[in-house]
């Protein structure tokens, strides 16, 4: 098997190819259990990953599926099989090759199940979905390698975790299964390896030359970035002007809302008419699509947007990288600039766009971390328990199985290799009564052991469960669309977002300003609006933290040497050393000042957004204890701003290690993030479900909150299996509690309170951030017995 | 209704997780009974009303009712001893159950009429629940369950643990209301505010 056939060392010869030497090893590995790949983009890794089912199928022996693909985006499913049709058409190759996602038609899907491709395409949740069924076990009777393609992004979130454990099943419906990864430059290739390989299997790691450097640089601008916010549009013109100079460049932002804002100040300054787009998660599907489609038709010079774009769909000529905004992270960022260029010996090329001036500091960090190849990354932990048991009720969907060998079957998952029994039974436990203290669910088991075996109770919940398959977490969204009848769709907003609306209010979404008119069945209604400033759009768009890596570096940048930094960055930095001090590594500066009449205390702690707002939450917490009325605060990657109706005097009593942690303890408990953490949990462990079989929303609102649930469980039932799986999740999710103690080791109890009488340098682009956190609190309840009396007395009543 | 020593509650729901665990639904957290109860029992102790109006669904379904664990029961009973108690028919419970009680379709008590849906025209004074009103201030936080009155009718809250809400804006509910009405949120104070 090891050489290339004649018919393919042809078939590479006509178009005047050499095959990469990576594409010839993945044909000499071809019967490895497990063959991992790093190969920069362009490198034909797709190619690299089919050749060996190409050339295995390439004699039309095989009946049934062959292969299946994996991949993260629909969109890249249905783009891999244009590419794929080209060498099978031109070898003549008797091989069927189709995708299945969400979009695959219900009649397409019913034939595939019947009549499998040789390749069938697909994504994680699809293939989950998938092997809930009856028939799985003759669908992938004779299944023999599976690819796995962007692997680097699935093993970063528990879509990874899902996959792994479909694969464990097809393992043990297909013994001679044999996996291949493909993946991006990654920071630790073995662990990879570890999560995609049958436990305890060798899965041996091909590096693909990775190509020349990249040209990365941060772009210069002839206005400085502002002290604050994340449009950029001090850097529209050069922006723009290498839109002009390059065929095609991608505009990357961190959040959608970001992305809008910014896709809007181009086209007003855009005089040449040159074509641009928008492509992010909240646009209609169809505006999605038509952009996609003039991209590959090579119609578009610039797209702006946001990690959709993340992944390797084939753009064809795209030649510039512009970051807008710090990168977050090294890895993400170097991951990003490969995008560019397709031809694999052509550097790609990258322009950085800081925002503004706390970004100049962690774009410059970035480029020196991505120089050196210093690419940052956590390590995953163990297998998360919600996923095992979304798995557990998925493996009751499809009949009767054995406690014992299921246990085994999720063994083999590199993420869950050291579960225990007593965790499995846990799991196991929930999926069947729930698992509560007060056993009430006997009668009315999900799961119930008959002769020996586990099985739905009433097999009609195999349809419920199906239909809720999945660890992707929607934030509640709602429709947007033009008022009136047959309205065109515009998008989706975060419920929480048309909340804060009301009427009259304009915000950006899909490049076009629009006033909000009010909320039909569930759907913004909007209208067109000529205002030219918008309220801020601050919907979607997921907020990264900046790496430990990324931070300590920033800070290293600030009491290192200033020579490489713009101008105006080492005004801002000798003026914040003249009026307060400038934050240092070892040491905690705490800034309070007053400012529109609230009291403001700034902390920065560099430790990263979510445990900056974990600090901030802490902080109010004991602050409302101690009757200093804190009415809210907002975290950045870098502090933490808190205002209230109390000045704080001393700073030291807030931030005692002991005092944290034990105001951690008794407030973990209550907090909206733990509720947030909760709801994702709950809606993957299927104890709450977000598509019902009947029509979701009648007349009268039919669900309730998630946090009913976490507040009665909390109560009444504290250890249960959820409320556990919340609190690990959250202490490394969004609480990142570990990084505050990082935080409060590494200053060691050195605080430095600085009292001034106005916003400092730093602290004064913390006053323009959105995303501002409410305390609920005396001093809150004071404010809204203020509203509601005002607004009675507008109406001329008395309360 | 102080005077009357008459205490109101809307829309219980008790045995909302076994109904819908008997359905092949999600395994909630069985405590809502329990929750729902314990608030009840705080606010029988510390009124000591004369009379208590349970105005419909008080119960998820009447298989919840006859399902009641014997516990329940008893805390009901204890409840109920010493006073007149009410329960008005809702629809998800129609019809009596065998916990004590009278059963009424709905039930007037000084010029006030107590039953579980609005009507539209009534006489004023209908006090109903149903529609498990919720509403908001613009500006100050999440929206908090609220009594909802104009000079015709009033609107009471859900009382039961395991109960969603519907916006006081929604047309079905804000329509049964004239132009001037106002919403009572609840909360560590009561707050009222009118209705846009």
């Amino acid at each position: 098997m090891a050489a290339l056939p004649p018919r393919f060392r042809e078939w590479f010869a006509t178009h005047g190819w050499d095959p990469h030497p990576h594409q010839l090893e993945m044909l000499e590995r071809a019967e490895e259990p497990a063959t991992l790949l790093i190969a920069p983009t362009g490198g034909g890794k797709t190619l690299a990953g089919f050749l060996p089912s190409l050339v295995e199928l390439a004699d039309g022996a095989h009946d049934g599926l062959h292969t299946l693909y994996i991949s993260p985006l629909k969109a890249l499913a249905s783009d891999i099989r244009r590419n794929l049709r080209r060498p099978v058409e031109d070898m003549g190759l008797p091989i069927r090759i189709e995708d299945r996602t969400g979009d695959t038609s219900a009649t397409a899907r019913k034939r595939q199940r019947a009549d499998p491709p040789h390749i069938l395409l697909t994504t994680p949740e699809s293939l989950a979905l998938l092997i809930s069924y009856e028939d799985a076990p003759r669908i992938f009777a004779g299944l023999s390698r599976v690819v796995i393609d962007e692997i680097h992004a699935l093993a970063e979130s528990k879509r990874g975790d899902q996959l792994m454990l479909a694969l464990s099943r097809l393992q043990a419906l297909a013994p001679g299964l044999r996996r291949v990864g493909l993946s991006a430059t990654v920071e630790d290739p073995p662990a990879l390896a570890r999560q995609l390989a049958r436990h305890p299997d060798p899965c041996p790691v091909i590096m693909a030359d990775p190509g020349p450097l990249p040209d990365i640089a941060m772009l210069d601008t002839a206005a400085p970035p502002p002290w604050a916010g994340g449009g950029a549009a001090h850097a529209i013109p050069e922006v723009l002007e290498q839109v002009r100079a390059h065929r095609t460049t991608l505009i990357f932002h961190n959040t959608r809302a970001q992305a809008e804002i910014f896709f809007h100040n181009l086209w007003l300054a855009n005089a040449d008419s040159l074509p641009i787009a928008i492509h992010h998660g909240s646009l209609a599907r169809a505006q999605r699509q038509k952009v996609e489609d003039a991209m590959v038709a090579g119609e578009l010079r610039a797209i702006v947007c946001t990690g959709t774009l993340d992944l390797g769909i084939d753009w064809g000529d795209v030649d510039l990288i512009i970051q807008i905004g710090g990168p977050k992270n090294v890895k993400r960022l170097v991951q990003r600039i490969g995008r560019a260029n397709h031809r694999y010996n052509a550097p790609s090329k990258a322009r950085l766009v800081p925002a503004n001036r706390f970004e100049v500091l962690e774009c410059r960090a970035a480029l020196e971390a991505a120089a050196e190849h210093d690419l940052d990354g956590d390590p995953r932990g163990p297998g998360p328990r919600d996923v095992l048991c979304q798995h557990i009720l998925i493996r009751a969907c499809a009949g009767p199985f054995d406690e014992g060998e299921l246990f085994h079957e999720v063994r083999t998952v590199g993420a869950y290799a050291s579960l225990s029994r007593a965790a499995f039974d846990d799991c196991l436990e929930f999926c069947a009564t729930g698992g509560y203290a007060l056993r009430a669910y006997d009668r009315w088991q999900k799961l119930m052991k008959r002769d020996g075996l586990w099985g739905l109770r009433d097999p009609r919940a195999a349809q419920r469960i199906r239909m809720n398959i999945g660890t992707i977490q929607d934030t509640e969204l709602l429709k947007v669309r033009m008022r009136g009848r047959g309205g065109q769709p515009l998008g989706e907003v975060e419920e929480a977002f048309a909340a804060s609306l009301t009427e009259g209010d304009t915000f950006l979404i899909g490049g076009q300003i629009v006033r909000y008119e009010g909320l039909k069945e569930m759907t913004v209604q909007v209208s067109r609006s000529a205002n030219k400033t918008p309220k801020i759009a601050v919907f979607g768009g997921t907020k990264f933290s900046a790496s430990t890596r990324l931070t300590a570096r920033i800070l290293e940048l600030i009491h290192g040497n200033w020579e490489d930094l713009p101008g105006t960055i080492r005004d801002w930095l000798s003026l914040q050393r003249d009026v307060s001090l400038l934050p240092r590594s070892d040491r905690l500066l705490v800034e309070s000042f007053s400012h529109d009449s609230r009291a403001h205390t700034c902390l920065y702690g560099f430790a990263g957004r979510n445990a900056q707002q974990t600090l901030g939450l802490l902080v109010t917490r004991r602050m409302e204890e101690l009757g200093l009325d804190p009415l809210g605060f907002v975290a950045t990657d870098y502090a933490t701003l808190i205002w209230g109706l109390e000045p704080v005097e001393d700073p030291a009593p807030l931030l005692a290690p002991q005092v944290l942690r034990d105001v951690l303890e008794g407030w973990l408990a209550r907090n909206a993030v733990m509720k947030r953490t909760f709801r994702a949990s709950a809606t993957i462990a299927g104890l709450i479900e977000r598509n019902l079989p009947q029509n979701r929303k009648s007349g009268r609102q039919a669900t309730f909150s998630s946090d009913i649930l976490y507040d009665t469980l909390l109560k009444y039932d504290p250890d249960h299996l959820l409320m556990r799986i919340t609190r690990e999740e959250a202490m490394k999710g969004l609480v990142d509690f570990g990084r505050v103690e990082e935080m409060l080791a590494r200053v060691a109890g050195r605080i430095d309170h600085v009292t001034l009488d106005r916003v400092t340098p730093m602290a004064a682009p913390l006053l323009l951030e959105v995303g501002k956190v409410p305390v609920a609190g005396k001093g809150r309840e004071r404010l809204a017995e203020e509203e509601a009396a005002a607004l009675m007395a507008k109406a001329g009543l008395t309360g | 209704m102080p005077e009357a020593r008459l205490l109101c509650v809307s829309d219980l729901h008790l045995g909302k997780s076994e109904r819908m665990a008997r359905r092949g639904g999600a395994l909630l957290p069985p405590y809502e009974t329990e929750e729902t109860l314990a608030r009840l029992e705080a606010e029988v102790e510390a009124l000591a009303p004369r009379c208590v109006v349970c105005l419909g669904d008080s119960f998820d379904d009447l298989g919840a009712a006859l399902a009641m664990p014997e516990g329940v029961r008893l805390r009901l009973q204890a409840m109920q001893a010493g006073r007149r108690w009410v329960w008005i028919e809702g629809n998800h419970d129609p019809g009596p159950v065998e916990l004590g009680g009278a059963h009424r379709s709905d039930l007037a008590v000084q010029g006030l009429v107590f039953r579980h849906i609005a009507t539209q025209g009534c006489a004023p004074g209908e006090v109903s629940g149903h529609y498990h009103p919720k509403h908001r201030l613009p500006r100050s936080g999440t929206s908090r369950p609220a009594f909802v009155y104009d000079e015709t009718r009033l609107i009471l809250p859900a009382f039961g643990a395991y109960t969603g809400g519907l916006r006081c804006e929604t047309p079905a509910l804000r329509n049964l209301f004239a132009a001037r009405a106002i919403a009572v949120l609840t909360g560590p104070r009561a707050l009222a505010v009118p209705l846009a």
